[in-house]
């Protein structure tokens, strides 16, 4: 059986598609946050060094993942975008942008908060904080150059170039900050050594990541539906499909 | 596929049209050198000027004012053509648009960045810089600076058109520029440290090397987006 993808690239099929999956994204992102949470939370025992406060992991290791990932994604929809000319990319890395913000700034925020307990400090200027930092402004250049052009296939190839331009940045940025200055824990989890953490803390973080990455999913198929219905408003089949 | 030998007399061309502009509007020039001799200036009314701490201070504060006078003069490299359609004409004609746009990028490196690099010896010394140090930084400076314009010239050309105008460009290009300012800074943090500038010179030069092949061709495939 063969399926023909490029069905999906066109707004008019791809519209109902996202209808009926975000939901499904959304459903499993709540059941597989309750679970992890209640791993995180309930089942996973206090760290001897960092009492309860390590517990912020659960949501802070998933969000700083998704904001790195979400970058790396839209650069892939943007270059595709640019070079198939497709409309429907250029909405997704439009869709992903604002999510891809919010979760660099939630891993911010809750790592200002682990930090505060852990290390006695809110802020320091470490490899990865700055980083994650200045990802947060590459998003935040992004949207706001789309805000700022008007003609709307235009600002498409403007970010869609800028994202390009931002994820070749991405690695010599991490790396320039990273030999500038360390005091950030070695990676909670390595591909190439055996994990430091406990089992129960792991499965608790993997399953929240999970949950957020669905979250992400089902909350950039929503936007970009609204995208869509906002850009083809004046085309005849939007009306047709509403069925007025 | 473009003639090889329409590349360098392209960029040629390119390079003496805006030096030619440049030498024409020199009070731009005069500004631009006024600005960056503020900024650094501004920082010792700020903060006690204690020799020590200002040793200290110098090189970063050199680097970020070399930063921001760079990006002061980012817009006047396509807005002008863009305004009165010389860009137009510019990317109609058979000559590649990345040669073009590299004359461009380093007539602009050659009217801002050069008086920088030229400039830092005598504002280091009023830092209580040493000897050394100055060399160091002067050294970072030369190799970084021609970075910013480059990478400067993408975000230019891809806010051609924009509302927002200067603080958009300040927020793409910034945190591009992170990279260049931590080797070109750190550089002279290394030899304070009794350690060789070596490594950052390497990365610096690498960093060079990489947006020369890379930034011309997104510099003209913004400036292409922008014309659409």
């Amino acid at each position: 059986m063969s399926v023909n993808w490029f069905k999906y690239a066109s707004p008019a099929s791809f519209l109902p598609l996202a209808g009926r999956l975000a939901p499904g994204f959304l459903v499993a992102a709540a059941i597989l946050a309750a679970i992890g949470l209640y791993l995180g939370l309930v089942v996973a025992p206090t760290d001897f060094q960092q009492g309860d406060a390590y517990r912020i992991i659960f949501i802070h290791v998933p969000a700083a993942w998704m904001a790195m990932f979400i970058y790396v994604v839209m650069a892939g929809w943007s270059a595709l975008a640019l070079g198939y000319n497709t409309r429907l990319s250029a909405m997704m890395a439009q869709a992903l942008a604002p999510t891809g913000a919010a979760m660099a700034f939630l891993a911010l925020w809750t790592g200002a908060f682990w930090g505060r307990p852990t290390w006695g400090t809110y802020w320091a200027w470490d490899a990865r904080m700055t980083s994650t930092l200045i990802l947060l402004f590459l998003y935040l250049g992004v949207i706001a150059l789309r805000s700022s052009i008007d003609d709307v296939r235009r600002a498409d190839r403007a970010c869609a170039l800028l994202a390009l331009v931002g994820v070749v940045n991405v690695p010599i940025i991490y790396f320039s900050v990273k030999w500038w200055n360390t005091l950030h824990q070695g990676s909670s989890i390595s591909l190439t050594a055996a994990p430091k953490m406990a089992m129960i803390m792991l499965a608790a973080m993997l399953v929240m990541t999970f949950a957020v990455w669905f979250y992400c999913i089902a909350v950039v198929l929503w936007r970009v539906q609204a995208i869509i219905v906002e850009r083809e408003q004046n085309s005849g089949w939007l009306a047709k499909a509403a069925g007025t | 596929m473009t003639d090889p030998h329409a590349v360098l007399p392209a960029f040629r061309w390119a390079l003496a049209r805006d030096l030619r502009i440049a030498l024409r509007s020199r009070n731009e020039l005069g500004i631009q050198l006024a600005f960056y001799a503020l900024v650094v200036t501004l920082f010792p009314l700020t903060i006690a000027p204690d020799p020590a701490l200002l040793n200290t201070l110098g090189p970063g504060v050199l680097w970020v004012a070399a930063l921001l006078s760079s990006l002061l003069a980012l817009p006047r490299l396509f807005a002008a053509d863009f305004a009165d359609g010389t860009l137009a004409a510019i990317a109609l004609s058979p000559r590649p648009l990345a040669a073009l746009v590299s004359g461009k990028m380093a007539a602009h490196w050659l009217t801002t960045g050069l008086p920088v690099v030229v400039l830092a010896p005598v504002f280091a010394l009023a830092y209580h810089a040493s000897a050394g140090d100055v060399a160091v930084l002067v050294a970072g400076l030369a190799l970084g600076t021609p970075i910013l314009s480059m990478l400067g010239a993408v975000g230019a050309a891809l806010t051609l058109g924009a509302r927002g105008g200067g603080s958009l460009l300040a927020l793409l290009v910034l945190p591009l520029y992170v990279p260049v300012l931590i080797f070109g800074a750190g550089a002279v943090d290394a030899v304070h440290a009794g350690m060789s500038a070596g490594p950052h010179f390497s990365l610096l030069g690498a960093g060079l090397l990489l947006a020369a092949l890379g930034t011309p061709f997104a510099t003209a495939a913004a400036v292409r987006i922008a014309l659409d």
